[in-house]
């Protein structure tokens, strides 16, 4: 892993830890925006962290570019030498996959696919190496996730599984983005699944729907009413699959405002994982659910 | 005190200087595109040059005032009309209780920015009225202008009428429109003659061109330097392990139309960037209507701080022309 420094026009500074995606690089990259955030830079006016890298914005009225660089650089060894754990949370997100409206929508989409001949799951599917749909989807849902960046559109987040890399399920984006995505789709692109928030455009394969939401800006949503978005960078994720019957009885939930969400405390130690990926998981099931 | 709207125009918005420290949620900064004519329009009217007002693109509303107030009509030369008389840009103007607002066709630029005396008064969201549609805040009920709507404004009878701005502190883009670019991020991934292709070849603004970004054609496509794509990344050599966007910066989806992300950037994704345009020509941006051929014209460092300065100079002598 090499860090490497741009700049983003005059206001922007834009640290890569590494080209590839890994939970190490979303471990330093944590820290580092993390330690940056701490240091309360003057002149720093926005710390953003992604998958395997981060973006500071700054006022160069405040702070020279050269100086602001000289500061982050200073930090790198900070996270470097930081603890991988995190105190988090893991929460269980509903999935209704194969729905009828991300079905309708990618069938509306298709000549925009790789394979206009099936569904966007048949697909992943085939060039992840699994013989059924069905297996692919118990591959999806089987180990938790972690919330790797917050961003795109409006609390929308990017997750990394908790598996082997030689397990990572990998799929392109749509050869041109569709201008339509379904309110929560559940989606997959590169190495990433993610919960589209809104309504909007979108590029991902889309595997399936939550009626659960994340993001409210009446924050009306009983869960919601302290802050707009739910996610942030460092939750884990355990999805877990539903049918029509549970998808409507959980949106009429929703609905009557009475839908709390399965969260609870956990923590995550990136070595410990390493060492032992399947008791680690197991371990976070069990913080989910009880022994 | 309120304006009703009998005609939204185009795309009209009501925008300030944006909701800053929301972008690593992907809530953007939004506001005004061209700054600049905001704070202008603003301190004809006697507002404070941050305060809401509107943006109208291409086509201007209708709007029917309940109040005598004052207003200004910056930015983009589309010519206001109160009660069908001609009022003259950059200058502020009466308008009486009972009288209405509308606009003739766009002659020049894109977006006008339209300032009330006690500017517009609808709830904050995240500390700013600035309409972001996508994720439903600010704005009237978080969208754009509707037939109907009855937007409230501050009680302030304004500064009165025939304050202007001088003709040489009006902002506009030329033409060919020049934007200038420190390159950077991952301008490493494309051959040197794509890179000397992309400040040497004209573009012009797509029709896909709004407040997310805008996008170019009539270029070169890129072409990347030989590499095998990263874990994680996908398998176009556009595509990165998803990141951050700086505003301003320059993707080029599949190497074939540059988009720069402006006001409402989604904060990040999987597309290499190749710079970004310096903040000192982001308002600009905002003027450019489609077909408008463009230049990028490659900066380093020093000039960008250059132009920061001359820019903050102008918006200095705007101040005291209007103080």
């Amino acid at each position: 892993m090499k860090t490497r420094y741009s700049f983003g026009g005059d206001e922007h500074i834009f640290v890569e830890m590494d080209e590839e995606m890994s939970l190490d690089a979303f471990f330093k990259s944590l820290s580092m925006s993390n330690a940056v955030r701490a240091a309360k830079i003057d002149g720093v006016t926005e710390v953003c962290p992604a998958n395997a890298s981060f973006q500071v914005k700054f006022n160069p009225d405040v702070i020279a570019p050269d100086a602001m660089l000289s500061e982050l650089k200073a930090l790198e060894h900070t996270a470097e030498t930081a603890e991988k754990r995190l105190n988090t949370r893991i929460i269980e997100v509903p999935v209704y996959y194969q729905d009828p409206w991300t079905h309708e929508t990618l069938m509306r989409f298709r000549e925009r696919h790789q394979d206009p001949s099936g569904t966007d799951l048949d697909y992943a599917a085939r060039i992840n190496g699994y013989e059924t749909v069905a297996d692919f989807i118990t591959a999806h849902h089987s180990t938790p996730w972690f919330v790797s960046m917050v961003g795109f559109v409006s609390g929308l987040p990017f997750l990394y599984q908790l598996v082997d890399r030689s397990k990572q399920i990998q799929v392109p984006k749509y050869l041109r983005p569709r201008t339509d995505t379904p309110k929560q789709t559940v989606g997959y692109g590169g190495s990433f699944s993610c919960i589209y928030s809104v309504r909007g455009a979108g590029g991902y394969q889309m595997f399936g729907i939550t009626p659960m939401p994340i993001y409210d800006p009446t924050q009306t949503v009983s869960y919601l009413r302290d802050f707009l978005v739910f996610f942030k960078p460092g939750d884990i994720v355990k999805w877990k699959p539903i049918d029509r019957a549970e998808y409507d009885a959980i949106l009429a939930d929703v609905e009557a405002n009475r839908f709390e969400p399965r969260i609870r405390e956990a923590t995550f130690d990136l070595d410990a994982f390493n060492a032992d990926m399947d008791g680690t998981n197991k371990r976070l099931m069990e913080a989910l659910y009880g022994v | 005190m309120a304006f009703k709207v009998l005609n939204p125009g185009l795309l009209t918005t009501i925008q300030d200087l944006g909701r800053p420290g929301y972008f690593h949620l992907g809530i953007p900064v939004s506001g005004a595109m061209d700054r600049y004519a905001l704070r202008a329009a603003n301190l004809l009217v006697g507002n404070d040059e941050g305060e809401a007002g509107l943006e109208a693109v291409f086509m201007g509303p209708q709007l029917e005032f309940e109040k005598d107030c004052t207003v200004a009509v910056t930015g983009a030369d589309l010519p206001a009309l109160v009660d069908g008389e001609a009022k003259a840009p950059w200058t502020s103007f009466t308008i009486k209780a009972g009288q209405t607002l509308s606009f003739e066709y766009l002659r020049g630029g894109a977006r006008a920015y339209i300032a009330i005396s006690g500017g517009i008064a609808t709830p904050k969201n995240l500390g700013s009225r600035s309409t972001y549609p996508i994720g439903a805040l600010g704005g009237v009920q978080g969208r754009p202008l509707a037939v109907g709507d009855v937007v409230p404004t501050g009680d302030n009878p304004g500064r009165g009428e025939g304050r202007e701005v001088p003709a040489n502190l009006r902002r506009l883009p030329g033409s060919p429109a020049e934007l200038r670019v420190l390159p950077g991020l991952y301008w490493r991934l494309i051959t040197e003659q794509a890179g000397r292709n992309f400040f040497d070849d004209e573009w012009k603004v797509a029709p896909e061109a709004d407040r997310m970004g805008y996008r170019f054609r009539g270029g070169r496509p890129v072409e990347f330097e030989p590499r095998e794509q990263p874990f994680g990344a996908g398998s176009d050599p556009s595509n990165i392990v998803d990141g951050c966007y700086p505003y301003g910066s320059i993707q080029v989806p599949g190497g074939t139309e540059p988009i720069i992300l402006h006001r409402d950037a989604v904060s990040g994704g999987g597309y290499f960037t190749l710079g970004a345009v310096i903040s000192a020509d982001m308002d600009l941006i905002g003027q450019l209507q489609p077909h408008t051929p463009t230049r990028f014209v490659k900066v380093d460092m020093e000039q960008a701080l250059t132009a920061r300065k001359d820019r903050a100079r102008l918006l200095d002598s705007l101040r005291a022309a209007l103080d």
